[in-house]
């Protein structure tokens, strides 16, 4: 203990030089954790998914649509509590930057399946009510100030012509991670009025979400479903939504991975610095070594010196790294508006921050401790 | 007069633990640097080769994309018909499009992936110079026959010659592959146009591609049929078309790498910095020593400063180093703006390199600056004492 | 003329450092000459000023009154940059603990102040080689300083004192890290610069062997002179 007292006096005398390592560590663990946060945000949407709700997609691929008429048929299959229908819409709101996701919902049906989404009754009733009503997840809302009863135009891109909805509603999550960046509106409104400017894209649905009553028979209905269309038109492929969901982050899973081994790199940044400190460090103190050495302490003292005085670098730079990985990711997912629909600092995401500066104070300290024990006494007092 | 640059050379090799670990966090920085800026410019390469100068490809107005895009029969024809158009051989030069995406599992991992079938017409082929048959044989047309782009024959099992497809309610055979010289082509399957617009029941293409007689002609052809009432259609050069495809994942690729880059130079920084500062310290009487037979301020900081930039430069060329290894590797990945699967290389370009190098100075004279200035600072008498 | 005007001409020389807030005075009214081509020691306990005046001569470090000339030149009124080119010119420095630069070799370490010069590589060489010669150290001019002795390196630093033919050889203690025959051969060279070149040598030392050497010995107790000029 009075050991530890001495390697944490020690890491004191070169002021100057123990900031700046602490620096050092504070931006790198804070990188790393930063940049562990976004890989779990890419994963987040999948992370959310219930287990009680199936995708059913065209089999070719997502961009090729199902006709409407399929919704009966997998209501009717065993093991199916309900079905909606769902279009993507993606349209640009002002600025093709203005990224959020919208979808064309069979309200009634689609809705009571999500119960994570919160609404008001009296808002609800008023979107029902509006043809043209839209329901806009509190996320969505604040980033671009939507309020019931504003109107918001999106310029369509698949299906052409600018659209006008009317925000009735606002939902929240209810849970943390809930998505609330997504804005909904009525499928029929859709369809009709494509239906009177592109009659052959009617009665076209994107993808059927569907609801069944236990998530252990899952892989069984998802089957029953696809049979149910094989050889047909438009065959289909029915998942879990988080198996869905995964998909969308498998195809840029590159980017994954390099984020992964760049947030690795700064670990590797930084455990260079240490290094050099604590070498530099141990070479000046080469005398004080020796000394101790020479009134008879042994070489665990100086082990302990020195790794005692790293691992006090290392835990200073990690507790403030960690403190500020909050409120920085904070200000970060802010800046990405509805890019980040969910951006939390996880608890697997601060151990492996404390467990890098552990190993990086540890490390850093092995070469310089081992020359340091295993100098001749001698030798170490001549350069007094 | 200056202090001899060997000097400084020389400290550097005689601290050579030191030398090695703080050049190993500059060199890091540098990897991390240029390799996010090649993994831009080969996407970029990927796509700007996509497309031909003189070419030009029709969407309709706001599509964005070819997927989301419907040109019908009557507009096409229209486009057909402008004088503006090469002609070869009594016909247009003029292919009318279609582009679907289809899921396929990828080799190894068996994640369903995107990718894009283009149906083109004969003079499709001619209009993509780039476009070699390289096995196999193209397809015919009439038939139910693909030819398969090079990273797709590479990435995916379903796609080699002689495997089946099944889409648009039919089988079809892969008969070919082609090389489209790295380009966003070899991530594609390409097709009988009309073909494909049977088997989807579909009545209007996605696009239509047609080579210029005279490149220079553009803007009256664009001017034509974008202002004409019947039309709603959008006009670009195919180059600055898939130029545009490149801007969602090529912004946020530069973004983020160049962000990063920065805030791990504040590391390496602080590691120079450490460096130098002990440097000083150790030599105090050297640098009284010099000042004492004559050497002036401006000399001190300047063979300090020389010795960070140097510290810095070795670690940019071992970072440039470490960086061109990554260019054996093949990325491929979802492309944002197009929704389908994209195949390139890291690319070093002479640019790239100069943009390291310089990234590398700043870092050695911002982290060595302090330190040299405190060197500069000394007065003669206090650091002939502690020598 | 020349000759008869003195290579060191002071008068009322003050200085004190501040430490702590308060003024601690080393130097208080010192006048002296040191005439051309002597050998001049500066002796006195620790804390006497004896340094302080000796780096107050060489120009590296200002008094806070009275008037120091060297060969005519006062140069308590040049800027920091005249003072270096100065000290270039007529200052040849000897220091306790040798001061060379260990990455250099004893030929760069001699070749150094010729660098503030205009000379060519050539010409410097020439010079370098000369003056290596003269402290016989010829045969080591590759070695750096960690392969010398320190009797060598002493040599090497005298050898680097006086190629550029200053005007007067400031030494510091220059014995004190030396044994006994490495001292009297570094005293040796100092004297022969001093009876064959005719160089004023102003040195520092507590050692009374080393204060042989000298033709002159100058007595200074708590700053004030013991032997008036």
């Amino acid at each position: 203990m009075y050991w530890l007292k001495l390697a944490f006096r020690n890491a004191l005398r070169h002021r100057l030089r123990t900031a700046l390592t602490v620096l050092g560590l504070v931006v790198a663990i804070l990188s790393f954790g930063l940049l562990q946060t976004i890989v779990d945000a890419w994963y987040a949407g999948a992370n959310n998914a219930s287990p009680n709700r199936l995708v059913t997609r065209n089999a070719v691929s997502l961009t090729f649509p199902m006709p409407l008429a399929y919704r009966e048929k997998i209501r009717a299959v065993p093991g199916v509590r309900a079905v909606g229908a769902a279009n993507w819409f993606g349209g640009i709101y002002v600025d093709k930057k203005n990224f959020f996701p919208q979808f064309a919902v069979d309200a009634p049906a689609y809705f009571p399946m999500y119960r994570e989404y919160v609404i008001d009754d009296e808002e609800w009733r008023a979107f029902m009510r509006d043809r043209k009503g839209a329901v806009v997840g509190r996320k969505l809302a604040q980033t671009y100030g939507f309020r019931v009863g504003d109107t918001v135009p999106l310029q369509g891109t698949i299906f052409p012509g600018v659209w006008q909805f009317n925000v009735r509603a606002i939902y929240d999550g209810a849970q943390p991670g809930t998505d609330t960046s997504q804005f909904f509106f009525h499928w029929d409104y859709l369809n009709e009025t494509v239906n009177k400017r592109f009659r052959h894209r009617a009665n076209q649905v994107g993808v059927f979400v569907v609801e069944i009553d236990n998530p252990d028979r899952a892989a069984e209905v998802s089957g029953a479903i696809d049979a149910t269309f094989r050889n047909s038109l438009a065959e289909t492929l029915t998942e879990t939504e988080r198996s869905f969901q995964i998909g969308f982050v498998k195809q840029t899973e590159a980017i994954v991975i390099a984020i992964r081994v760049v947030s690795f790199v700064v670990i590797f940044i930084i455990l260079a610095v240490m290094a050099n400190t604590m070498a530099m460090t141990a070479r000046e103190r080469i005398g004080e070594y020796a000394t101790l050495k020479a009134l008879g302490f042994g070489p665990g003292v100086v082990a302990i010196l020195i790794f005692g005085e790293s691992l006090a670098i290392a835990a200073a730079g990690c507790s403030i790294g960690v403190a500020l990985t909050f409120p920085v990711g904070d200000w970060f997912a802010a800046r990405m508006g509805t890019l980040f629909p969910v951006f939390k600092v996880s608890v697997e995401t601060v151990a492996l921050q404390v467990v890098c500066a552990l190993a990086v104070g540890i490390i850093a300290a092995l070469f310089p401790a081992r020359r340091a024990t295993g100098v001749r006494i001698v030798d170490g007092l001549r350069t007094i | 007069m200056a202090i001899p640059l060997r000097y400084s050379v020389r400290n550097l090799r005689t601290r050579k633990v030191t030398t090695l670990l703080t050049a190993a966090g500059m060199a890091l920085v540098v990897f991390v640097f240029a390799a996010v800026l090649m993994l831009d410019a080969g996407l970029r390469a990927a796509l700007v080769a996509t497309g031909q100068y003189d070419n030009i490809i029709v969407t309709r107005r706001a599509a964005g994309t070819e997927i989301q895009s419907i040109v019908d029969r009557e507009q096409a024809a229209i486009v057909g018909s402008q004088p503006e158009i090469a002609m070869t051989g009594g016909a247009r030069l003029v292919s009318r499009e279609v582009v679907v995406l289809i899921a396929l599992p990828k080799r190894g991992t068996g994640v369903p992936t995107n990718v894009g079938i283009r149906g083109v017409e004969p003079a499709g082929i001619a209009l993509r110079p780039q476009v070699r048959v390289t096995a196999g044989r193209m397809f015919k047309p009439g038939a139910a026959e693909v030819m398969v782009g090079k990273s797709i024959a590479e990435r995916f099992d379903d796609a080699r010659i002689g495997a089946t497809l099944r889409f648009g309610g039919r089988s079809w055979v892969v008969v070919g592959t082609y090389d489209a010289g790295g380009s966003g082509f070899d991530s594609e399957i390409w097709a009988d146009s009309d073909q494909l617009m049977q088997s989807f029941r579909r009545q209007a293409f996605s696009s239509v591609v047609a080579r210029l007689a005279d490149p220079g002609s553009y803007e009256a052809l664009k001017a034509g049929l974008e202002g004409d009432p019947r039309l709603t259609l959008d006009v670009k050069r195919e180059k600055e078309f898939y130029e545009e495809q490149s801007r969602t994942l090529s912004n946020f690729i530069r973004y983020l790498g160049v962000t990063l880059s920065v805030i791990f130079s504040i590391g390496a920084m602080v590691g120079a910095m450490i460096t130098m500062y002990t440097s000083v310290a150790n030599r105090t009487g050297e640098i009284g020593t010099l000042r004492a037979l004559g050497f002036g301020r401006r000399s001190i900081l300047a063979a300090f400063l020389f010795e960070a930039v140097l510290l810095a430069l070795i670690g940019c060329a071992a970072g440039l180093a470490l960086a061109s290894v990554m260019q054996l590797v093949q990325v491929s990945t979802l492309n944002w703006d197009s929704f389908s699967e994209i195949s390139f290389r890291f690319t070093m370009t002479p640019n790239i390199v100069a943009q390291a190098v310089l990234f590398a100075l700043a870092m050695g004279v911002v982290g060595g600056l302090l330190p040299a200035l405190r060197a500069a600072r000394l007065k003669i008498v206090d650091a002939l004492r502690s020598a | 003329m020349a000759s008869s005007r003195p290579a060191v001409e002071i008068r009322n020389l003050v200085k004190a450092y501040v430490r702590g807030g308060e003024r601690v005075p080393v130097l208080v009214d010192i006048t002296l000459d040191i005439a051309q081509g002597e050998f001049v020691a500066l002796m006195g306990p620790s804390g006497s000023g004896k340094s302080t005046l000796l780096n107050l001569i060489a120009g590296i470090d200002k008094p806070d009154g009275g008037t120091l000339q060297v060969d005519g030149l006062d140069i308590t009124t040049m800027s920091e940059a005249e003072l270096a080119a100065w000290r270039a010119r007529h200052v040849g420095f000897i220091f306790q603990f040798y001061n060379l630069i260990p990455v250099l070799t004893a030929f760069e370490n001699v070749e150094l102040p010729l660098l503030l010069t205009h000379l060519r590589a050539d010409q410097r060489r020439d010079h370098a080689d000369r003056a290596l010669a003269m402290v016989g150290l010829a045969d080591r001019a590759r070695h750096y300083p960690s392969e010398l002795s320190g009797g060598q390196q002493q040599r090497v630093a005298i050898a680097r004192a006086i190629i550029t033919d200053p005007t007067i050889l400031v030494a510091d203690e220059p014995t004190g890290d030396l044994d006994r025959k490495s001292a009297a051969d570094v005293l040796n060279l100092m004297g022969r610069m001093n009876r064959e070149l005719g160089k004023t040598v102003v040195m520092v030392t507590h050692d009374p062997h080393a204060a042989e050497a000298a033709g002159r010995i100058v007595h200074l107790e708590k700053g004030v002179l013991d032997t008036p000029a």
